[in-house]
């Protein structure tokens, strides 16, 4: 564990830029972990999601239950999940992949949905004007389908990628080496006398990646995407 | 050609939605199928490219049994246009028009030069290749969905109510330049409509369907109106159809007395030979409007654009008797104005002699 002893010895919040350039090494560590463990389960999270989501537009009375279903996913508390994960799939208590897995299952939960409802934002006409010109099924849905309901899976993207950076920050605290690691120093470290600079430093370096994250989802979606920018 | 053999589509509900229907589409035609909503219209174009399976009967295109072929090689030699022509509007207009050459494995690059040409074909400029859809109004996205359907050239094409969504001063322009598209192509074509102004207008023959999916007349449209097969018919092609059937009599060359004319920008004149109107011509001798020369106020002594009376139409010699009898029945001086191919004007003819004409004409027929 870390100590203030050797540090810029304030315990001023706005101290956190002297801290991270103290300990560096370790942030930036924990800044990568953090980093592959908020996107990777996106990914993984989108690829699931994307035949459910078709199956749910496919077929109108899957989409009740597949949602209300993933939906439920997503009000079991990301503490639970870590703690249950690895018994239930015979993982040692700490195993690296137990966060990526609960993260992947609360990005199913959240994208389900928002590639069902991009489906169907494509309009019925262009659909069957698809049909009658000769697509067949799958190369509807990945030339005409798929490219129409970007804009809206990315906006379900952005909030999945946010949200994880957020929980990915809880598994910190039972051990797992990402910027939560800061909130638990900064807790460790506030005895007797609360000290901040690791705890701000964790929340900024948090907000920063999120921000970097939506960023580049936000570019993404530009260049995916020109007809949307298009005036008349 | 396109051929109906007692097809039924029936619904598990029971719904009937075409009962029985034999039809032949002849090749190098234009078949309208008309009738009230709920009358199977739609359901019986679906059927052709089976978007919809029949329940029962078989469709054939060309002497081949439809069921017999997989149904995205049939569409992909089939051309489709609907209602707000359904692009893809994640592609740009060029794109859209070389989607069905694309889908047949043409190369891309001239699948890309053909739809440009296509574009030109439908009245759309060639630097609109580049735009999306959504930068296009209504008419110009119908004329793209024209092109779509024509790009892979396909002998047959499905026309699912095209230009109902459009104002009725861009669906003119659109049937006309469709009238015209298929003079050129002779494609075969199925059209769908609940419009029986522009079935009349584009069929070489029209079906009219009855609710509950019954064809109650296949005939040209000028047998239509003359001779509705029962009282149906009559009432679904309308009011006023001796008077459109018109439309497809040719007046011929219309004998037409010499108009005095003046012109436009030139003095008012202080009487007419001819009683109160008068006709004003520009200098290529075009006419513009009728001067009324009781109702000149004080001090209007050049003839100007503001002083004519414009409601009168043309009628173009050498065209249809409807077009004569219009523009004496709409001139204020009674008197029909005639002009050739041009647009310069020849003479003029009275309601009278039109209406001897087709006097004279019902007579020759009967």
């Amino acid at each position: 564990m870390i100590s203030a002893a050797g540090t810029s010895s304030s315990s001023s919040p706005l101290h956190f830029i002297g801290y991270f350039m103290d300990h560096r090494h370790e942030d930036l560590g924990w800044l990568w972990s953090h980093t592959w463990l908020s996107v990777l389960p996106v990914v993984i999270g989108l690829a699931i999601a994307l035949p459910l989501g078709w199956l749910a537009r496919r077929h109108r009375f899957v989409y009740p239950p597949l949602i209300s279903i993933t939906g439920l996913l997503y009000t079991i508390p990301s503490i639970a999940l870590f703690v249950m994960i690895p018994p239930i799939l015979g993982l040692s208590s700490l195993d690296p992949i137990q966060v990526p897995i609960a993260l992947t299952v609360y990005s199913v939960a959240l994208l389900v949905r928002v590639v069902a409802d991009g489906l169907a934002s494509v309009p019925e006409e262009t659909l069957q004007a698809a049909s009658a010109i000769g697509y067949k099924d799958l190369g509807r849905f990945f030339k005409v389908e798929l490219p129409i309901a970007v804009p809206v899976i990315t906006a379900g993207v952005r909030v999945a990628l946010v949200a994880n950076v957020s929980i990915v920050a809880v598994a910190g605290t039972i051990g797992m080496s990402n910027l939560g690691q800061l909130f638990t120093t900064g807790f460790q470290l506030s005895t007797p006398t609360p000290y901040y600079p690791p705890i701000v430093l964790g929340i900024v370096l948090c907000v920063l990646l999120a921000l970097v994250l939506d960023g580049l989802v936000l570019l993404l979606n530009r260049i995916l995407v020109p007809w949307r920018r298009v005036a008349r | 050609m396109i051929r109906f053999d007692t097809v039924s589509k029936h619904y598990p509900d029971g719904t009937v939605a075409v009962d029985e229907l034999n039809l032949v589409a002849p090749s190098g035609q234009i078949t309208v199928l008309v009738g009230p909503s709920g009358c199977g219209k739609t359901t019986s174009l679906r059927m052709i490219n089976r978007m919809i399976e029949p329940t029962s009967g078989s469709i054939w295109i060309d002497d081949v049994d439809t069921a017999g072929m997989a149904t995205h090689e049939l569409r992909r030699r089939i051309g489709y246009v609907i209602q707000h022509a359904g692009l893809f509007p994640h592609r740009t207009i060029v794109d859209n028009v070389a989607a069905v050459p694309l889908l047949l494995g043409h190369n891309k690059k001239q699948a890309r030069t053909r739809a440009v040409e296509l574009l030109e074909r439908v009245g759309l400029p060639a630097h609109f290749a580049k735009r999306y859809p959504a930068q296009l109004s209504g008419g110009q996205q119908q004329r793209v969905g024209v092109a779509r359907a024509l790009a892979a050239d396909p002998p047959v094409m499905l026309m699912d109510e095209p230009f109902s969504a459009v104002d009725p001063v861009v669906r003119e322009q659109l049937q006309d330049e469709f009238l015209r598209l298929q003079g050129d192509l002779g494609k075969t074509i199925v059209f769908v409509t609940h419009d029986i102004d522009e079935a009349i207008k584009l069929g070489d023959q029209v079906a009219v369907l009855r609710v509950g999916g019954r064809l109650a007349q296949l005939a040209p449209p000028q047998e239509l109106l003359s001779r509705p097969v029962d009282a149906f018919v009559a009432g679904f092609v309308g009011r006023d159809r001796g008077y459109r059937a018109l439309a497809f009599t040719s007046a011929g060359t219309l004998s037409t007395h010499a108009e005095q004319t003046v012109a436009l920008g030139g003095p008012v004149p202080s009487g007419s030979d001819d009683g109160t109107w008068i006709l004003v011509v520009d200098a290529a001798g075009t006419p513009h409007g009728w001067l009324n020369l009781e109702h000149l106020r004080a001090g209007e002594e050049t003839v100007t654009e503001e002083m004519l009376y414009r409601g009168g139409t043309l009628a173009t010699q050498g065209g249809t008797l409807r077009a004569a009898l219009d523009a004496c029945l709409s001139s204020p001086s009674g008197r029909g104005v005639v002009v050739d191919a041009s647009g310069c004007l020849i003479g003029s003819v009275t309601a009278r002699e039109v209406l001897d004409l087709i006097e004279a004409r019902t007579a020759m027929a009967s």
